[in-house]
């Protein structure tokens, strides 16, 4: 009885893989073929590099791959940079208001700032910032999710290295930059990872608050060039697709460990 | 003052000014901007109370988006978590092929949702999409699976799983991997069966993993709204308008800023609530270690 129940586990189990990787098999064969074969299979279909071609020709693509590298590079920097102090003195000292700050902090949790699209919006036009790069990273900087993360960290710093550092005379920042610091280095790993697939992935809010080719990052390139001038030419747009998604899926199939782990690290609390 | 205050109050405050700066602030400013009219050419925003709110009441598209909404919610929330448990369930034991099962889970979330709804769109293509294909062995004729009122949200329903789904997953086997071995060596000493012991040991020592993975769902129903900008634009005749989309085309196609912040309010106060709900209600079911 036992030996039926188990194999049908795993047929399921393989099923729901094969239906998962389905839809990025099918997107592969598009891309590499030419168009006629985008809806015909084929063993002897000739296998081209046309279609990346022509698309990376169609738009500026090279112009959007440095727009999301900047913006995720500075996000990620500014976020450890904005981050790490707030986590350390939310975990290791006492001060007035510390709790009330943390409940204030935390709220941005469930509201992002995502949601915020239209009053963000016009603190940007405010502060003239409408169509920058620095517009579309500002809201994420201050990141409750990023200082609950390092705070917990940090709690699990033992107490006695704190103190023995105190002792050798080193000051509040460098006890921070010296003790805390390298030894959170797999929550920086894990954050720092989480962080750059959601500002590689993020959409809605770029869309809104970009308008022209010198600052839309690849999402928004993507969108644009997949919905304008390309007609249906399947394969032309499914081969950008997969030049825009290239990068992380790349990244991740060599350091699949390490992404998995960051993910469940940035996930356990 | 003690300096440890000042000390607390300096390392805190960047983080502080950004965070209230980009969501408190803007919260606040949505807030008082639904009572007001929307500015036009000259006319400044005159104050109107709950005006705005009791147009949205008799605004269709209003209900019609709310209604879509708690549609998606109640589809995507159970699916994903669920296939997410059983994906991790299954990858947790030893089946041949374990780490291409996962990777073939998890690589969905590694892709922009734009990525994704571009390849999805090509499937719903009538005629020529995957999906025509696939029917049309069975005999089946051509459907606009976007184009159709009954088929369009269901659509854009499985998309959001199929990329979502993975992603929970991680979360679940990191839980079963921390479990103690020992439990089920204890439960095969007692005799209990396999049934048995998922539904008494394993669902409630995941409890904590499934709040967790619970309300990233609830956040993402509400949230991500990327494949419905690029594959249907709320359409057709709003079959598939999602509250924050409807947001966007307010504030962001018709400029219309009192709709588009009473529209914020709304999710907001949405948010909120299942906040507590999750947190309040579901939180004290919960054990911790």
């Amino acid at each position: 009885m036992r030996i039926p129940t188990r194999s049908l586990e795993i047929l399921g189990a393989w099923i729901l893989a094969v239906l998962w990787v389905l839809p990025l098999l099918y997107a592969l064969w598009t891309a590499f073929h030419p168009g006629e074969y985008a809806t015909r299979f084929s063993l002897t279909a000739p296998l081209t590099l046309e279609n990346f071609r022509n698309a990376w020709a169609a738009a500026p693509f090279a112009r959007y791959f440095l727009n999301t590298t900047i913006l995720v590079t500075l996000i990620l920097v500014a976020q450890f940079a904005v981050c790490t102090p707030a986590a350390f003195a939310f975990a290791r000292m006492e001060f007035a208001g510390r709790n009330v700050l943390f409940a204030i902090m935390l709220m941005q949790l469930m509201v992002m700032p995502d949601v915020l699209l239209v009053g963000n919006y016009r603190t940007m036009a405010k502060l003239g910032l409408v169509d920058t790069i620095l517009a579309i990273a500002l809201p994420y900087l201050g990141s409750a999710f990023g200082i609950f993360l390092l705070r917990q960290t940090f709690l699990t710093v033992p107490q006695q290295l704190d103190d023995a550092a105190r002792l050798e005379g080193c000051t509040l920042l460098g006890r921070l930059w010296r003790v805390y610091v390298p030894l959170a280095r797999p929550t920086y790993i894990a954050y720092g990872l989480v962080s750059v697939s959601y500002h590689w992935n993020n959409f809605l809010w770029p869309l809104v608050i970009t308008n022209s080719v010198n600052t839309r990052p690849l999402t928004v390139g993507l969108s644009i060039f997949a919905s304008t001038d390309q007609g249906i030419d399947w394969s032309i747009i499914t081969a950008a697709t997969l030049m825009t998604s290239a990068p992380l899926l790349v990244a991740f199939l060599l350091f699949q460990r390490q992404f998995v782990q960051s993910f469940m690290r940035a996930g356990i609390r | 003052m003690r300096k440890e205050t000042v000390q607390g109050w300096l390392l805190v405050l960047p983080a502080l000014i950004l965070l209230v700066a980009f969501t408190h602030w803007p919260a606040a400013t949505t807030l008082i901007d639904s009572l007001y009219t929307t500015p036009k050419g000259s006319r400044p925003p005159r104050f109107v109370g709950l005006d705005n709110f009791t147009d949205l009441a008799t605004d269709p598209v209003f209900w019609m988006a709310m209604r879509n909404n708690a549609i998606y919610a109640l589809w995507t929330i159970p699916a994903s978590v669920i296939l997410a448990l059983l994906m991790a369930l299954a990858v947790n034991t030893a089946i041949p092929g374990r780490a291409l099962a996962r990777m073939a889970y998890f690589t969905p979330t590694m892709l922009p949702m734009i990525a994704v709804a571009n390849i999805w769109l090509f499937f719903y293509t009538p005629d020529y999409g995957l999906f025509d294909h696939i029917l049309g062995w069975f005999g089946g004729g051509r459907h606009n699976w976007l184009g159709d009122r009954d088929t369009a949200l269901p659509a854009m329903i499985a998309v959001a799983v199929w990329k979502e789904a993975g992603f929970f997953m991680i979360f679940y086997l990191a839980a079963l991997q921390a479990m103690p071995p020992d439990l089920k060596e204890c439960a095969a000493l007692e005799g209990s069966s396999r049934l048995n012991f998922f539904r008494r040991v394993t669902l409630p020592l995941l409890m904590p993993t499934t709040l967790f993975v619970l309300v990233n769902a609830v956040i993402n129903a509400f949230r991500l709204v990327d494949h419905v900008v690029v594959m249907t634009r709320g359409g057709p005749d709003n079959a598939t308008i999602l509250l924050l989309y409807y947001i966007y085309e307010a504030g962001f196609r018709f400029w219309d800023t009192a709709l588009a912040a009473t529209l914020t309010v709304v999710l907001l106060a949405l948010l909120g609530l299942l906040a507590w709900l999750q947190f309040g209600v579901l939180g004290k079911r919960v054990h911790y270690r």
